[in-house]
C-alpha cells in the first residue's frame, strides 16, 4: 500500500485556487489525515457537542417541521390562509405583520399612512389576535410570531389569546424571533436604545421560564445579519454573541441557565456554497454547545442544543431567470437537511420581486416534501458524518467562528457593537463588495453575469393596497376604543409605565393591558415615554 | 456635487441604500444618508440644512407611491427646487408613475450601481 500524501495542493494538482466566501482556502482533495485530530472521531448524533445532530434518531423519527412565512393584511384574511396551509400538511405557521405593528403604531396613526395591512397582518388590539387564530388548534399547530421592536406585547397577546381560550399557559407551545440585537444590524425595526430594548428581550425570558416553559420566547437570528452583508463566519459569530448577551441578562435576574437556555432557538440563512453552509452549521452546533456548557455551567443537555429554522436565503434569489429559483431553492433545502436543521422555510421563486402566490408557495412546499417523501433525505442521520473535508471544515469553522466572537468582545462586546453601529459599517462594506463582484463578474452568477439571455423585464409585482381593508382596521379600532373599557386601560397603562420606570419585568402588566385591549401604539408610547428611543449612528 | 440618500416610511430594508452610498462616494460625489424612518418633512428639512443638489428616497415595501406624492407637496411647500429619485422594489410599471408625479427618475428594482452612477455624472454635466 502506498503512503497517502499529507496534504495535496491546489499547486500540487496544477488546478487554480479556490476560497470560499468566509476567506477559507479550499484544498482539491482531503485525506483522513485532514481530520486526524478531529473530535468527530468519539461524537454521535444526540450526544454532546451535538455537531451530528442535536438528535439521536433527527428525521428517521420526525422529519424537520415545514413552516413557510405567511401573513396577509387583515387578520381575518390571515385566519383563512391559515387555514389552507394547515389544510395542505403545513405543521407550523409563521406570522408576518405590517410594518404599523412591527413599530408600535396604530393603524390609525399618521405615520401608518400607506402601511396598514401592507407586508402582514396588522395588530392594534388583542381582538385582532383573536380573529386571526380562531378555530386554529394551538395544541396540535405551532405558531411563530416574525415581530422584534414590539415582540414583548405580541407574546403578551399570544398568552392572553390563549388564556382567554381556555389553553393552559403551562403547556403553551410557540415561538417569537424577538431578537432586537439583530435589528439594529438588519431589517430596522427597532424602537427604543439598545440596552432598553434587550432588557425587554430578557424580560419576555425570564417570564417565559417561570410561566409558559415552554414557549420559545427569542429566535436569535444570523439569517439578516447574514443578508446585510455578513459572510457565513459573522452569521453565526454574531447571532452567538447576541444570544450571549440575553443569556447574561436572564442570568442576572437569578434564572437558572437550564430554565432556559433550551428555550432559545436560531434562524439562519441558506445561500452560496453548499459544504460551507453545512460546515457552518455543523460547527456552529458544537461551537454553541460547548459556550453553553462551559462558559455557563449547563447540566442539562438540551439547553446545550442549537435548535435551529434554516432556510432558503432571498439574498440568493434573481429576478433574472425567476425559475432558477426553484431549483436553487431545492439545493438550499437539501443543504439544510443535510445540517440538520429542525424546521424550514423556503423563499418562492418569485419572491425577488413580490409576494408569493399561492402557487408560488406550493412550490416550495413541494420542494421540501419531494425531500422528505422521494429522496430518502430522512433515513440516516447525518448522512454527510465522517467526510474528510465536510469533517476538516466543521472543526476550521468551529475554530474561525471563536476567532470572529473575539473581535466583538475587542469591539467592546455586541451592545457596545451595535450602539456604535461598528458591526453595520462592516456588514454594509462587505454588502457593497458582494454587489460590485457580482455586477463586474467577479462573483459568478447564473442568469446575472453569466449565462444570461435577453428575457422579457419580469414585472414587480406587489399585492395592490387594500384601502378598504385599512379603512375597516381603523373603523374597528375606533369601535373598540368606544366599547372597553377605558378607564381600566389608563390604569393597566399607568402600570407599565410605574414598572418601566421601577425597572420592573413589564410582562405581567403589558398582558393586563391587553387584556384590557389597550392597542399596541399606546403601550409603546408610554415605554417610549420611560425609555427614549433609539438614536441611529449613520454609518454606510 | 452632494445627494442625500433617505429612507422615508416605515420600511427598514437599508443594504440597498447604503451599497448605493458606497458606489456614489467612490464615483466622486459627496453623500449624506438620513438614517432609517424618516417622515418626508425630516427628509426635506435634512435636503435644506445640508445644501444638497439631489435627493434619493429609498423605498421597498411598496409605498413609493404615496411617498413620491408627499415628497412633491413638502417640497412645493418648502420652495426646495432639486432633482429627487426614487429606487428600492418598485415595480417597473410605477416608473412612469413616479416620473409623472415629480421624480426626475425612478430606478426599477434589479437597476445596477454602475447605472445609478452614470445618471448622475450626466445631471452632473448638466448642472
Amino acid at each position: 500500500m502506498s503512503e497517502v500524501k499529507t496534504k495535496i495542493t491546489a499547486e500540487d494538482m496544477g488546478v487554480k485556487k479556490v476560497h470560499l466566501e468566509s476567506g477559507i482556502e479550499v484544498d482539491p482533495i482531503y485525506t483522513a489525515e485532514d481530520t486526524e485530530g478531529s473530535s468527530i472521531k468519539h461524537e454521535m448524533p444526540g450526544e454532546y457537542p451535538f455537531t451530528r445532530g442535536i438528535h439521536s434518531t433527527m428525521y428517521r423519527k420526525r422529519p424537520f417541521t415545514i413552516r413557510q412565512y405567511a401573513g396577509f393584511a387583515s387578520p381575518e384574511e390571515t385566519n383563512e390562509r391559515f387555514q389552507f396551509l394547515i389544510a395542505n400538511g403545513q405543521s407550523g405557521l409563521n406570522v408576518a405583520f405590517d410594518l404599523p405593528t412591527q413599530c408600535g403604531l396604530d393603524s390609525d396613526d399618521p405615520r401608518a399612512l400607506g402601511e396598514v395591512g401592507r407586508v402582514g397582518m396588522t395588530v392594534d388590539t388583542l381582538d385582532d389576535f383573536e380573529i386571526a387564530f380562531k378555530n386554529i388548534d394551538l395544541d396540535k399547530i405551532t405558531v411563530s410570531l416574525t415581530i422584534n421592536g414590539t415582540a414583548i406585547i405580541a407574546i403578551a397577546m399570544y398568552i392572553a389569546m390563549a388564556e382567554k381560550a381556555g389553553y393552559d399557559i403551562s403547556s403553551l407551545r410557540g415561538t417569537a424571533q424577538n431578537d432586537i440585537l439583530k435589528e439594529f444590524i438588519g431589517r430596522g425595526t427597532w424602537i427604543f436604545p439598545v440596552d432598553k430594548s434587550v432588557k425587554l428581550v430578557v424580560d419576555t425570558i425570564e417570564y417565559c421560564a417561570k410561566h409558559v416553559p415552554k414557549y420559545s420566547p427569542v429566535s436569535v437570528c444570523g439569517y439578516h445579519i447574514r443578508e446585510s452583508g455578513a459572510n457565513p463566519i459573522q452569521e453565526m459569530a454574531y447571532a452567538f454573541c447576541i444570544a450571549k448577551a440575553y443569556t447574561d441578562g436572564a442570568l442576572s435576574r437569578g434564572i437558572d441557565i437550564d430554565d432556559f437556555a433550551s428555550r432559545l432557538s436560531y434562524n439562519f440563512d441558506i445561500y452560496g456554497n453548499l459544504f460551507e453552509q453545512i460546515a457552518k452549521f455543523r460547527g456552529g452546533r458544537r461551537l454553541w454547545a460547548k459556550i453553553i456548557r462551559e462558559e455557563y455551567g449547563a447540566k442539562n443537555d438540551k439547553s446545550c442544543w442549537l435548535r435551529m429554522i434554516a432556510g432558503g436565503g432571498g439574498g440568493g434569489l434573481t429576478k433574472e431567470q425567476p425559475e432558477n429559483n426553484i431549483v436553487r431553492s431545492a439545493y438550499y433545502a437539501l443543504i439544510s437537511a443535510l445540517s440538520g436543521t429542525q424546521t424550514m422555510a423556503l423563499c418562492s421563486y418569485d419572491e425577488a420581486y413580490t409576494i408569493p402566490t399561492e402557487h408560488s408557495a406550493e412550490i416550495s412546499l413541494r420542494t421540501m416534501q419531494i425531500m422528505i417523501h422521494e429522496m430518502g433525505i430522512c433515513d440516516t442521520v447525518d448522512p454527510l458524518g465522517g467526510s474528510y473535508y465536510v469533517e476538516s471544515l466543521t472543526d476550521r469553522f468551529e475554530k474561525e467562528i471563536k476567532e470572529e466572537m473575539k473581535t466583538v468582545d475587542q469591539w467592546g462586546g455586541i451592545v457596545n457593537a451595535v450602539a456604535t453601529g461598528k458591526i453595520q459599517e462592516s456588514v454594509s462594506k462587505q454588502a457593497y463588495e458582494r454587489e460590485m463582484g457580482m455586477q463586474t463578474g467577479e462573483v459568478d452568477k447564473v442568469g446575472v453575469n453569466i449565462f444570461t439571455r435577453e428575457e422579457e423585464n419580469k414585472e414587480v409585482e406587489f399585492h395592490p393596497y387594500n384601502q378598504e381593508a385599512a379603512d375597516n382596521q381603523v373603523e374597528k379600532l375606533k369601535k373598540i376604543k368606544a366599547s372597553r373599557n377605558n378607564e381600566k386601560v389608563q390604569e393597566c397603562l399607568t402600570t407599565i409605565k410605574a414598572d418601566a420606570e421601577a425597572d420592573k419585568n413589564l410582562m405581567p402588566s403589558i398582558i393586563e393591558a391587553v387584556k384590557a385591549y389597550a392597542t399596541v401604539g399606546e403601550i409603546v408610547q408610554v415605554m417610549k415615554d420611560v425609555y427614549g428611543e433609539f438614536e441611529e449612528p449613520i454609518f454606510f | 456635487m452632494k445627494v442625500l440618500l433617505s429612507k422615508p416610511g416605515l420600511d427598514g430594508h437599508d443594504v440597498g441604500v447604503k451599497v448605493l452610498a458606497h458606489g456614489l462616494i467612490e464615483a466622486g460625489f459627496e453623500v449624506v444618508y438620513t438614517g432609517l424612518r424618516k417622515s418626508i418633512e425630516e427628509i426635506v428639512q435634512m435636503a435644506l440644512d445640508n445644501k444638497v443638489d439631489s435627493v434619493g428616497l429609498s423605498i421597498l415595501s411598496g409605498t413609493h407611491l404615496v411617498l413620491a406624492e408627499k415628497m412633491k407637496e413638502v417640497m412645493a411647500e418648502n420652495n426646495l427646487d432639486i432633482p429627487w429619485f426614487v429606487g428600492g422594489n418598485v415595480p417597473a410599471g410605477d416608473v412612469e408613475k413616479l416620473e409623472f408625479i415629480g421624480a426626475n427618475k425612478a430606478f426599477p428594482t434589479s437597476t445596477k450601481v454602475s447605472e445609478v452612477v452614470a445618471y448622475f455624472n450626466e445631471i452632473k454635466v448638466k448642472a
